[in-house]
């Protein structure tokens, strides 16, 4: 596992105590998880997302990640609308190991965009991170 | 690595089954039925399975070398902790394999079945009065079924008072079957901390034990082979907010004659007689986990059960309470034989001693690693010690190097990274069976290997090197699954 | 004790080093009130000699002998197990291992198991099978439960009549705390499986036939696929004889998501029921949802074809309580055993083997129709059928069992409306002569 400074935590997107990462696109919101999260779990294997259109609050469990040994819930960093998920990671998981902030998981139409705002600056997020 | 066991032989590479053989090849004699062909609807029929075809000669060989790539009890040391790799008397194969037993069918009527009946209504009796316990049911498969069978049990109490219990108190230390069986039977597991002596405290149990709980399910000795000497305060408090005790038997090898399951407040105990009473594990089964009770819950148990009347031995149906069956005849009833045989073999003093045995032999280890490797628990433990790889973090060493490279010295690696309590844990249980000469050479051969973590951690890093095969990509295996050839 | 290695001098030296004065004094930390009063109350340790001597008398017990001839399935098949199938599973490397978690220690076990797979996958027609679990009964329990898991929203499963009493008996002690529903299915005439309860049902999972069925008859799957397809739900095809399918068409082919049952007849002794071997196979899409343990190819760190437990993350040890099943263990030393059996039969032996217990299982059916005994069913049979008599069959059947031949059960226990009906089992062991006895007798 890396030290912090090692890692990468763009100010583009925000974060979540889970370890998720959101980005506004326009109407959608997309999302994945922070280079820490991927860096902890190690060799992702596979990658259990939801379907388009299933709807979620924020907070709530879409999905999974698993490496070899281990498997980690996944929650929604602001309530929406799943609008598309990432089909490349069904045969290429490790592209979240390679790439977190471009391998996105889900995107969706959120329904408040206020959730957003609430959402941890890189400043916070790391700041959290080293406790 | 001058005089360790370790060595290499001329191991034989082989192929798969379905790249060797020849179309027509027979393994085995055929059978002509000596009745003309009877017709049959074409329609319903198909060629049959493309399996290979070979030659006896083909088949001896193949499973000879398979054979030669695996690590046996009969070939060395194997101090899988929690698992209790003991030695697996021949004898008792003899005794499974009896003809008249081995081709005992279980649709025939009980008259038919004394001898088979009798050998389930002894072990029945032992394994009651060696857990203190009123009643046992054979039937579950395997130690997780044993579970299984223990939390119907729960459930089906609970339903009789008319009471909707939904969660169910699991200590850290508990095995992974222990959250997947009581989930299967509608109970959320609450986790329970143990205490910085490895211990769980009676406070923990009853600040979370109320009316909507079932009750608790531990491991006693635990994980970390240390007896949980709180635990009658502990049922009491279960027991005062109507709750049941639920005794995981895993470890019973630690206490047999020594300590009593019953007095200790358990209600529903599971066996593991491939842990505790020497039956083979077989490379992954077949095992078998009986489940004990208290007489309160003898009539939810899984039936049929033999008892012994005027007429001799029968299978007596469960009652409207029985949860019912688990299995579609007796459980791994080869199996049972086995541990039967065992028990006959050793009587009431050996027993005791080979628990008494196991546990000096757990503390002699423990005593001779303690300082070369890091001791997180430094408590008075019974049959098993879990060390950790604090002491090697500075050389870039982790458990799983150091378990690799054991290997190279031919053992086989303690268990490794459980009890989850202890991160990087190392888990060794050496059983009675082996003599001091060998838990000696152990003890060396792990020595040796912390040293090399010191001076030539790449030798460890890069082993095994002796083994048939170098360490394998299981993150390919996992990523793109080949489970069919 | 021989397995007890220490000699007195040992103990007290070793005692000595752990500090501690006797082997009482390494139990301190049991509490007086949960120790074991006296001695255990077992019977005193008996010799090797005195053992092999019990055994004789307990055996001397069983009335039914090997030599006999046994004319009964009904979930445990008599069938010739070839020496080398007992000698080669019989090697302690295979039989004094543990699960293969070291995988470089046990790649005979693993790739053994990942033949056990695929020559699995290739019996009962589908694309996976798992590493096994205990029986064909609980086999089947788990198969409803994936089902369950799999078809989204749904709460019900279904389970044919004519699947074995005690595998419906099993799978009600699984569900019952689950609050799902089973429905029970009927069958008719011909001994297979009515579907018509099915029509309007929602909600449904899986629905279960066993093929051949306890009555021996073939249900027709495909024709069940396609209805059972139509609703949404899966179709599990059961089975407690897989010698059936070097003959019949097997699960896979007939459209079944999931095949499962007992793999006894596959080189294991009946030996009362147990060691078993659960048969567990299904469609690739749905292997994330499976039970038990799976063996994957890959290679290790030089490039060399391996094999490693894999899909880990399903089970129990890693998810705990949202694991697919709790199941730990596997039957692992029975599907190597029939593992062996299969590649020693390969497949023309099955398909001989399979025809010759069909063969003389009409031979027997058709004899003792002609003796006057009535099928019970009109379906198709495959090793196994039931016959009503005009008579009471019970005195034939002693006669029988003085001249060394067990034939059949009978039904009315498993089915009170079949009373009086009684189910044969025929396989390659019986001989033309045994079965003429048996027609003669009957005929009287």
């Amino acid at each position: 596992m890396k030290e912090l400074s090692e890692l990468e935590f763009p100010e583009t997107v925000r974060y979540t105590e889970d370890h998720e990462w959101a980005a506004v696109d326009g109407e959608t919101v997309r999302i994945g998880v922070s280079d820490y999260a991927q860096d902890q779990l190690g060799d992702i294997v596979y990658v259990e997302m939801p379907e388009v259109g299933d709807i979620f609050e924020k907070g709530d469990e879409f999905g999974t990640l698993e490496s070899v040994k281990a498997v980690s819930e996944i929650y929604m960093p602001v309530g929406g609308e799943v609008v598309a998920v990432n089909e490349a990671l069904i045969d290429t998981p490790e592209m979240i190991n390679q790439d977190p902030y471009g391998a996105w998981i889900v995107e969706i139409r959120p329904n408040d965009a206020g959730e957003y705002e609430e959402l941890m600056s890189a400043e916070d997020y790391l700041d959290m991170l080293r406790g | 690595m001058n005089g360790t066991v370790g060595a290499s032989g001329l191991i034989l590479n082989e192929p798969l089954l379905w790249e060797k053989g020849r179309k027509g090849r027979r393994g085995m004699s055929m059978v002509e039925s000596g009745v003309p062909p009877a017709p049959i609807d074409a329609g319903l029929c198909d060629e049959g399975p493309d399996f290979p075809d070979l030659s006896e000669i083909d088949v001896i060989r193949h499973y000879t070398r398979l054979s030669q790539w695996n690590f046996g009890i009969d070939s060395g040391m194997y101090p899988l902790g929690s698992c209790t790799m003991k030695y697996n008397p021949k004898i008792n194969e003899r005794m499974a394999a009896t003809p008249e037993i081995a081709c005992a069918h279980p649709m025939l009527d009980d008259a038919s079945s004394q001898g088979v009946l009798r050998i389930m209504f002894e072990l029945q009796q032992f394994l009651a009065v060696i857990t203190g316990m009123d009643a046992v049911s054979l039937q579950p498969s395997a130690g997780a079924q044993g579970e299984l069978a223990g939390m119907l049990i729960f459930a089906a109490w609970f339903r009789s008072r008319g009471e909707k219990r939904t969660k169910i108190l699991i200590p850290d230390t508990a095995h992974g079957t222990n959250p997947a069986s009581a989930a299967l039977c509608g109970f959320t597991p609450v986790p329970l901390k143990s205490g910085d002596d490895g211990r769980l405290a009676v406070e923990t149990v009853a600040a979370l034990m109320d009316g909507e709980t079932a009750g608790i399910m531990l491991t006693n000795p635990n994980t970390l082979g240390i007896f949980e000497s709180n635990i009658r305060a502990i049922a009491e408090a279960v027991h005062a907010r109507g709750g049941l005790v639920y005794g995981d038997g895993a470890n019973m090898n630690a206490i047999m004659g020594i300590a009593d399951p019953r007095k200790c407040g358990v209600d529903v105990l599971h066996l593991n007689l491939h842990k505790t009473f020497s039956t083979p594990h077989g490379g992954g089964g077949p095992g078998a986990g009986p489940v004990c009770v208290v007489q309160a819950l003898e009539q939810f148990l899984p039936a049929p059960r033999v008892i012994r009347d005027d007429s001799g031995y029968r299978l007596a149906d469960g009652g409207p309470s029985s949860i019912g069956r688990l299995h579609a005849f007796h459980g791994n009833f080869s199996v049972l034989v086995r541990a039967w045989s065992y028990i006959r073999s050793m009587g009431p003093e050996d027993l005791k001693k080979a628990s008494q045995l196991a546990v000096l032999n757990a503390n002699y280890v423990k005593e001779r690693l303690k300082g070369t490797l890091h001791l997180p628990y430094d408590q008075p433990s019974l049959h098993e010690c879990v060390f950790s790889d604090q002491f090697q973090h500075d050389h870039g060493i982790r458990t799983l190097d150091m378990a690799k490279r054991l290997i190279d010295y031919g053992y086989h690696p303690p268990t490794v990274y459980f009890p989850l309590v202890v991160p990087g844990a190392i888990m060794i249980e050496p059983t009675e069976t082996e003599c001091r000469d060998d838990l000696d050479q152990f003890v060396e051969a792990f020595k040796a290997v912390v040293q090399e973590a010191a001076d030539t951690p790449d030798l460890l890093l890069q082993a095994p090197v002796r083994a048939k095969l170098r360490r394998l990509d299981e993150t390919r295996a996992a990523r793109h699954p080949c489970l069919c050839g | 004790m021989r397995y007890l290695p220490h000699t007195p001098e040992e103990i007290a030296e070793m005692l000595a080093v752990v500090g501690k004065g006797s082997l009482d004094e390494l139990f301190t930390s049991i509490p007086a009130d949960c120790r074991f009063a006296g001695s255990i109350p077992v019977p005193e340790a008996l010799t090797e000699w005195q053992l092999n001597d019990l055994m004789r008398e307990i055996s001397g017990s069983m009335t039914i002998e090997p030599q006999h001839s046994v004319l009964v399935g009904a979930g445990r098949y008599q069938h010739h197990i070839p020496e080398i199938v007992r000698s080669l599973a019989g090697r302690s490397e295979f039989l004094t291992s543990y699960t293969p978690y070291q995988p470089e220690m046990a790649q005979g076990t693993l790739q053994g198991i990942f033949e056990y797979q695929t020559l699995t996958a290739r019996l009962l027609g589908l694309d996976v099978a798992n590493a096994s679990l205990y029986d064909g009964a609980s086999a089947l329990a788990e198969a409803l439960l994936m089902g369950l898991r799999v078809v989204k929203k749904s709460r019900r499963v279904a389970i044919s009549r004519a699947v074995h009493p005690h595998y419906r008996e099993v799978v009600a002690s699984y569900l019952r705390p689950t609050g799902y529903e089973i429905i029970e299915l009927p069958f008719g005439p011909d001994g297979r499986t009515d579907l018509s309860p099915l029509a309007g049902v929602d909600g449904l999972a899986a629905v279960a036939l066993q093929s051949p069925n306890f009555f021996g008859a073939m249900e027709d799957l495909e024709q069940a696929a396609t209805a059972i397809h139509a609703s949404g739900a899966l179709l599990v095809a059961g089975f407690t004889e897989p010698m059936a399918f070097g003959l019949y068409k097997n699960p896979g082919r007939c459209g079944a998501d999931i095949a499962c049952g007992e793999g006894q007849s596959l080189g294991l002794p009946v030996s009362f029921g147990g060691a078993a071997l659960g048969m567990f196979a299904c469609r690739e899409e749905f292997v994330r949802n499976m039970p038990g343990r799976l063996v994957g190819e890959t290679v290790d760190l030089e490039g060399r074809r391996g094999y490693v437990l894999t899909l880990s993350t399903r089970e129990q040890h890693i998810r705990r309580e949202k694991a697919t099943s709790n199941i730990c263990s596997n039957q692992g030393l029975c599907a190597m055993t029939a593992a062996i059996f299969m590649a020693s039969l390969g497949g023309g032996g099955l398909r001989q083997t399979a025809r010759c217990n069909y063969d003389l299982s009409e031979y027997l059916k058709n004899g003792l129709i002609a003796a006057g005994a009535v099928p019970v069913f009109s379906g198709p049979t495959f090793n196994e059928f039931a016959l009503r008599f005009a008579g009471d069959f019970t005195p034939v059947r002693e006669r029988l069992k003085g001249k060394g031949i067990v034939a059949g059960i009978e039904l009315g226990k498993y089915y009170p409306d079949y009373t009086g009906c009684w189910l044969f089992c025929v396989t390659e062991k019986a001989t033309k002569t045994i079965l003429d006895t048996v027609i003669s007798e009957v005929r009287g």
